[in-house]
C-alpha cells in the first residue's frame, strides 16, 4: 500500500473535515468545532453580537419609532391648526387631547375590562381556530377527497366580511358571547387553513421517501416530516390569522351589549365621543400587533432550523 | 499544509474495534437481491412509458453492484423497485427472499441530496431510524453518536444540516441509512453533487465502511471512474427502454488505493464501460431525435 503517496492527496481536500475529526488531519476550515466548547459557540452564532446588533436591528428600530414619531407631530399640527384641505383635521382630537382621555381612560376599571372580555374572546375564537384549521389544512394537503369537499366552501365564505355575519351568528347561536366568537373565529381560520395546505403540498417527496425508507409509518411522517416542513407556512398563517382576529372581533362585538374594546369603540361612535374613538382603535391595532408578535415569537423555536449557523 | 503527522492511511482513521463491534449484527447471508423478469411502466400524459424492461438480475450478499447507464435509462427506477418506491409491472423483485412491496429499514436508501430532515439536529436525523424500529431514545442516541463517529461527524451532533457542507450531508446521509443495521444499501448518485475532491474522499470513506459492515450496496451512478473504483461488478443499462446489457466483474484488488486509478487493469475496465456507455448513449440521442 502506498500509503505516502495517499497521504499526500488526502490532505488536500479542505473543504471536508478529516474522517476522525480528533486525528486533526490538516488545517481544515470546517474540522476547527473539534472541542465540545467550540462547538457550542458555533451553535450560538446566529445570535448577532452586540455590536453588530445595534448597527443594524438597533438602527432598524430606532427609524421605525421615529416614522410613528413623526406621524404623530404632523397629526398634532394638522388638528390644533384646523388642517383642511379635501382632508379634514378640524374635528379630528389631537394627540394630546386622546392621550389626556386615554389617561382617564387608564385610571378608571372599565378600560381594562373592556380589553380583558376582549382578550378572552380572541383566546378562545384563535385557539379554536388554530385547532380546526391545522386539522382541517393538513387534511386538504394530504388528501384530495378532503381538499375537493372542503375547498369550495372556504372559497364561497372568505370573501364574506365579518359585519356580514352578524345577524346569522346571532340566529344560529345561543349566546351573545358565542356569537361573536363565532365570527372571531371564522376570520383567523381562513388564514390558518389556506397556509397549512399550502405548507403541506410543499412537502418535499424526497423526504417523506427517506422517512419510509426509515421505516416510519404514516403517522410519524406526518409529525416528523410533513408538519415540520409545513411549519413555516403555518406559522406564516397564525400570525396573519391573529391579525385577522382581532380585526373581526370589531364586528362581532357590535353585538356586545357591555363589554369588549370593539364595543367600546363602536359605543363611543354612536356617542360621538372622538377621542375614544381613536383610543379604541388604536388600542385593537396595538393589541392585534402584540399578538401576532406574540404568535411569532412563540413559534419561533419551532423554526430554529431554518437560521443558518455560524458556517455557511 | 500536511505538516501534521498523518499517517493517513484511510484505514487508520476508523475506529476498527468499534466498527467491528457494531457491524457484528452484520449478517453474512443477508441481503440477497433478485431482480426477475422485471418490467416497469409508468402512465404518461403521452401514453405508458417503459422505463425498464425485461430486467434480471441477481445480486449476492455482501456485493457492491454498480448501476451503470445513460441519463434517463433507468437506474433509479430500477433501483426505486428495489426500495419498494415503485411496483414492477410484471416480474418481481425480492430481497432475501421476500417480495418487496414496500420500502422499508432493511434496505437503507442514500440519495443523491437534500435528504436530510432540515428541522432535525445532525443527531436526530441519525436516530430517527432506531426511533421508528421502536427503541428507547436513550438507545437511539447511542446508536446515533456511535454512526456519526463512524463517518467523522461526531462534533457535528448538535448542527443542523443546513449548517454542514454538501459531502458533510452526505456522510450523515450515509450514517442515517447504517443506523438500521440495513442488509441492503441502495445508494442513488449520492456523490453526483459533489467537487471532484470531496467525491473520492467519499468513495474512500464509504469502501471502509462497507469493507467492515459488508453488506450488498447497490450504487446508481453515471462517473464511469467512480463505478469501476468502487464495485464488484458493473451493471451496464441500455437506453429507454432500459435494459441491462452488460454485467462486468470488476476484479481488481481491494482495498482499493487511489493508484489505483492509474493501474492499467483499471484503464481497461474503464474502456470497456466507455464503450458501451458510448454507443448507448449515442443510441439515446438516435431516439431521441427520431422521437423529436
Ligand atoms: N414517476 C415517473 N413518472 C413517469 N415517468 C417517469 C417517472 N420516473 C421516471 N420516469 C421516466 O422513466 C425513465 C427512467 O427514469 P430514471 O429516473 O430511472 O432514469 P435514470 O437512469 O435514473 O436517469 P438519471 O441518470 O438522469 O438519474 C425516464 O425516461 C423518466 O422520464
Ligand atoms: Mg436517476
Amino acid at each position: 500500500m502506498d500509503s505516502k503517496s495517499n497521504a499526500a492527496i488526502r490532505t488536500e481536500p479542505v473543504a471536508e473535515p478529516p474522517l476522525q475529526p480528533t486525528v486533526g488531519q490538516s488545517a481544515a476550515r470546517e474540522s476547527k468545532p473539534v472541542l465540545p466548547t467550540m462547538q457550542k459557540q458555533a451553535n450560538n452564532e446566529s445570535r448577532l453580537p452586540a455590536r453588530v446588533w445595534m448597527k443594524t436591528t438597533g438602527v432598524r428600530y430606532l427609524v421605525r419609532t421615529m416614522a410613528l414619531i413623526v406621524a404623530v407631530v404632523l397629526w398634532q399640527l394638522a388638528s390644533t391648526k384646523g388642517f383642511h384641505f379635501y382632508i379634514n383635521f378640524e374635528n379630528i382630537p389631537a394627540p394630546s387631547v386622546v392621550g389626556a382621555a386615554l389617561m382617564s381612560e387608564l385610571t378608571g376599571q372599565e378600560f381594562y375590562l373592556h380589553i380583558l372580555h376582549s382578550l378572552e374572546r380572541v383566546a378562545i375564537a384563535y385557539v379554536l381556530a388554530v385547532v380546526v384549521g391545522v386539522v382541517l389544512g393538513v387534511a386538504m394537503g394530504r388528501s384530495r377527497w378532503a381538499e375537493d369537499i372542503i375547498l369550495p366552501y372556504i372559497e364561497l365564505l372568505r370573501p364574506i366580511p365579518a359585519v356580514a355575519w352578524i345577524p346569522l351568528a346571532i340566529l344560529m347561536l345561543p349566546t351573545e358571547q358565542s356569537s361573536i366568537i363565532f365570527i372571531t373565529f371564522l376570520g383567523a381560520l381562513f388564514p390558518v387553513i389556506l397556509n397549512t395546505v399550502h405548507g403541506v403540498e410543499q412537502t418535499n417527496s424526497v423526504l417523506i421517501r427517506a422517512a419510509r425508507s426509515l421505516g416510519a409509518s404514516r403517522t410519524a411522517i406526518l409529525w416528523h416530516v410533513i408538519l415540520p416542513g409545513a411549519m413555516p407556512s403555518i406559522v406564516a398563517g397564525l400570525a396573519i390569522g391573529m391579525g385577522v382576529a382581532w380585526f373581526s372581533l370589531l364586528a362581532g362585538e357590535i353585538i356586545s351589549g357591555q363589554y369588549g374594546i370593539g364595543y367600546y369603540t363602536w359605543n363611543s361612535y354612536t356617542l360621538i365621543q372622538y377621542p375614544q374613538i381613536i383610543i379604541g382603535m388604536l388600542t385593537i391595532g396595538g393589541l392585534g400587533t402584540l399578538c401576532t408578535l406574540l404568535v411569532r415569537h412563540s413559534c419561533s423555536p419551532l423554526l430554529k432550523w431554518q437560521a443558518k449557523g455560524g458556517r455557511s | 499544509m500536511s505538516d501534521t503527522p498523518v499517517s493517513n492511511n484511510r484505514l487508520a482513521v476508523l475506529d476498527h474495534s468499534r466498527l467491528r463491534a457494531i457491524s457484528g449484527k452484520a449478517d453474512d447471508e443477508r441481503g440477497r437481491i433478485s431482480v426477475r423478469d422485471v418490467d416497469i411502466v409508468f402512465d404518461t400524459v403521452s401514453g405508458p412509458h417503459v422505463a425498464v424492461q425485461n430486467a434480471n438480475l441477481t445480486i449476492r450478499p455482501g456485493e457492491f453492484v454498480c448501476l451503470l447507464g445513460p441519463s434517463g435509462c433507468g437506474k433509479s427506477t430500477l433501483m426505486n423497485a428495489i426500495a419498494g418506491f415503485v411496483a414492477p409491472k410484471t416480474g418481481d423483485v425480492q430481497v432475501d427472499g421476500n417480495t418487496v412491496t414496500e420500502p422499508g429499514p432493511d434496505r437503507g436508501m442514500v440519495f443523491q441530496q437534500h435528504s436530510l430532515f432540515p428541522w432535525k439536529t445532525v443527531q436526530e436525523n441519525v436516530a430517527f431510524g432506531p426511533l421508528m424500529a421502536g427503541v428507547g431514545n436513550d438507545e437511539a442516541n447511542s446508536i446515533a453518536r456511535t454512526f456519526l463517529s463512524l463517518v467523522g461527524l461526531a462534533a457535528f451532533a448538535n448542527a443542523y444540516p443546513n449548517t454542514l457542507s454538501g459531502g458533510m450531508q452526505q456522510r450523515v446521509g450515509i450514517a442515517r441509512a447504517l443506523a438500521n443495521y440495513p442488509s441492503v444499501l441502495l445508494m442513488d448518485e449520492p456523490f453526483g453533487a459533489l467537487d471532484a475532491q470531496t467525491r473520492i474522499m467519499m468513495q474512500e470513506n464509504l469502501l471502509d465502511i462497507w469493507s467492515e459492515f459488508h453488506n450488498t450496496v447497490v450504487f446508481v451512478t453515471h462517473d464511469i471512474d467512480e463505478a469501476v473504483f468502487l464495485s464488484d461488478r458493473i451493471v451496464v443499462m441500455s437506453a429507454s427502454p432500459g435494459q441491462i446489457i452488460a454485467d462486468i466483474d470488476v476484479k481488481l484488488p481491494r482495498p482499493r488505493e487511489q493508484s489505483l486509478l492509474t493501474s492499467a487493469d483499471f484503464m481497461a475496465l474503464k474502456r470497456q464501460c466507455l464503450d458501451l456507455i458510448r454507443k448507448e448513449t449515442l443510441n439515446a440521442f438516435e431516439q431521441q431525435n427520431r422521437a423529436g
